[in-house]
């Protein structure tokens, strides 16, 4: 059976991406302001400060700080993107967002890396599982979680066009690159990557390529899997879903997240008020992550290529009918 | 701009709205609201540089004032309707459902004159320094004013704003501390000891000033003197002694009147002792 080739262009990470889209969209406007908390490097914001010297502040370990100084600076018409990891981008400063960013209307750009077990060695304490849904619980709050470096990239300089607050989620390790820049990146819209007609796979981050290698996989043995890259959690692409799932009626979803609150939550919801069919959720079931490598931890946990396949089958078997 | 005794004229008038909002709306902060009417009073007339309306968000080319110690509000919101923000007869809407005028400042309703939400204590800083950098990009010389509690400078987040703000040399900043030694649970020294409060500031490379939050005359003098100050390299920070419940004899110098509203008794006996002004009431 033939699918859709992606073949893999380079690799490198999701905060790359960033990186550089952040620099480019530095280059384009000056209103855009750029804070970090004492993590420069990791995420790859030191080609935006060595440009933009002036629009460039480090805030040191103070992450809180960082979050209400990013707020008063849209105050004048600055565009601020604020750099650390996932952990210290939410958890740690949740009332800050909720307080100063999404209930006072910020635009503020909460750029967060390290997001997830691909953390890896650290461990539990920086492998936040929990960001995307406090994110998106809040009132407002746009929630992407690009799915390579090239998209990473196109979603950063983006978000700077949209006068409302965001989140934006990347990773440390470096994945295949199989988007390119030609690609139609539109917040808020989904990507249907592969069509098929017997199983939805709705992924995001780190996720999505793994579905496309599951997708390989299930055509091997004849089964169709339409792969959708979610990239925009919220506001989410609620037609995209319902269009495939009325096709399909049976979905797997996958993430680099707690079930609770990530985006499998989300389309649980969707298809419980619209089309109610078998739903398997490739996510961390209601644990702390641990030291390892990605690799080792991803398997681990049940986030991989393997994991997909068999859910798919479960998932299939469901259908009524 | 206003003459010192109609400042403190004005001053009163606002310490009547203050008791009247929070009889009204059965809830509210009067203690820490009738401490700071002299300043915010002589700030609102006599020292910002602002355009009430139309409001624009941005604020460029005025003076910012940023309200931290959100809870406030029947102060806040007085002063910006007297000083033209918004009918003064809104008032009468505070904490009432629909209201523009919520328990703590908010910007999702559009109020005219707020900027940031604020409420939950030691954010304020933080933004206020933001929006002096953003003016300090915008090559807009106007300044950025902001008010905190005492008790709120025990939030950690202060501290981190005090450290980035004389780290990244924001010298058109002023904070203001209202330094009335009481907190909800009862005096700052006995819930959460502050210390050497002017020491501190200094160790954090703030410029400290000191100043009477009840002498006009003083309040108008310190803060024309923080403002030529601006520009050397620090921000500046006055510790404003003031007394809680000030102009109210049976509120002042107590934490008990800080989240409690009086009654209609209660009322009537704040209101004898604050005269009726030229203001008139809303």
């Amino acid at each position: 059976m033939e699918i859709k080739q992606y073949p893999v262009l380079g690799m490198n990470d999701t905060r790359s991406g960033f990186g550089d889209g952040l620099f480019e969209i530095g280059t384009q406007n000056e209103q855009v302001v750029a804070l970090c908390a004492d993590l420069t490097d990791s995420l790859k914001m030191g080609k935006f400060k060595e440009a933009f010297p002036n629009r460039f502040y480090n805030t040191g370990v103070a992450e809180a700080n960082m979050i209400g100084v990013a707020a008063g600076l849209t105050i004048g018409g600055k565009i601020p993107y604020t750099g650390t990891f996932a952990n210290f981008s939410t958890g740690r400063v949740y009332d800050q967002i909720r307080q100063s960013v999404a209930y006072s209307g910020k635009a503020v750009k909460i750029c967060a890396s390290h997001a997830g077990l691909t953390l890896g060695e650290d461990g539990a304490t920086h492998q936040i599982l929990e960001d995307i849904g406090m994110m998106k619980m809040l009132p407002g709050m746009k929630v992407i979680v690009p799915c390579d470096y090239m998209q990473t990239k196109m979603a950063t300089i983006a978000i700077a066009g949209i006068n409302s607050a965001v989140y934006l989620r990347f990773g440390r390790p470096k994945v295949p690159i199989f988007t390119t820049a030609n690609q139609e990146f539109t917040i808020g819209k989904a990507q249907i990557l592969q069509t098929g007609a017997d199983v939805t796979i709705i992924a995001c981050g780190h996720l999505v390529w793994k579905s496309l290698e599951a997708a390989e996989i299930l055509a091997q043995k004849g089964i169709r899997a339409e792969v959708i890259n979610m990239h925009t959690i919220k506001p989410l692409d609620e037609a995209a879903v319902l269009q495939s799932v009325s096709k399909t009626r049976c979905v797997v979803t996958a993430e680099e997240h707690e079930q609770n609150g990530g985006l499998g939550d989300s389309i649980a919801q969707v298809l419980c008020r619209n089309f109610p069919a078998p739903l398997e959720m490739i996510a961390v079931k209601d644990k702390f992550g641990e030291s390892g490598t990605p690799e080792e931890l991803m398997v681990k946990y049940g986030l991989d290529t393997a994991n997909i396949v068999d859910s798919a089958h479960k998932v299939m078997a469901r259908k009524a009918g | 701009m206003l003459s010192v005794t109609e400042l403190q004229e004005l001053a009163t008038q606002i310490r009547r709205d203050i008791v009247r909002m929070t009889n009204a709306a059965a809830s509210g902060h009067p203690g820490g609201s009738l401490g700071c009417a002299d300043f915010l009073s002589a700030l609102f007339f006599n020292v910002l540089h602002i355009q009430p309306q139309p409001f624009y968000m941005d604020g460029v080319g005025e003076d910012l004032f940023f309200l931290s110690n959100g809870h406030i509000t029947p102060v806040y919101y007085s002063v910006l309707a007297r000083r033209g923000y918004f009918p003064v007869s809104e008032l009468s809407t505070f904490r009432k459902i629909g209201s523009r005028l919520q328990g703590h400042p908010a910007t999702k309703e559009g109020l005219p004159g707020v900027r940031i939400a604020s409420g939950s204590l030691g954010q304020g800083l933080s933004v206020a320094a933001g929006a002096a950098l953003s003016k300090k990009l915008n090559t807009d010389l106007r300044l950025v004013f902001s008010l905190h509690g005492d008790g709120e400078l025990q939030e950690g987040q202060i501290w981190e704003a005090a450290m980035f703000a004389a780290h990244h040399k924001i010298d058109n900043l002023i904070a203001t501390v209202d330094w009335n030694g009481q907190q909800i649970d009862g005096p700052t020294e006995k819930v959460m000891s502050l210390a050497n409060l002017p020491d501190k500031w200094r160790a954090f490379g703030w410029e400290v000033l000191l100043m009477n939050g009840h002498n006009t005359h003083e309040i108008l003098a310190t803060l024309q003197y923080a403002k030529q100050r601006c520009g050397n390299g620090k921000p500046i920070v006055i510790l404003m002694k003031t007394e809680m419940g000030k102009g109210v004899d049976f509120m002042e110098g107590t934490h008990k009147w800080h989240g409690v509203a009086p009654n209609n008794e209660q009322l009537a006996k704040a209101l004898a002792q604050l005269p009726e002004t030229k203001w008139g009431d809303y």
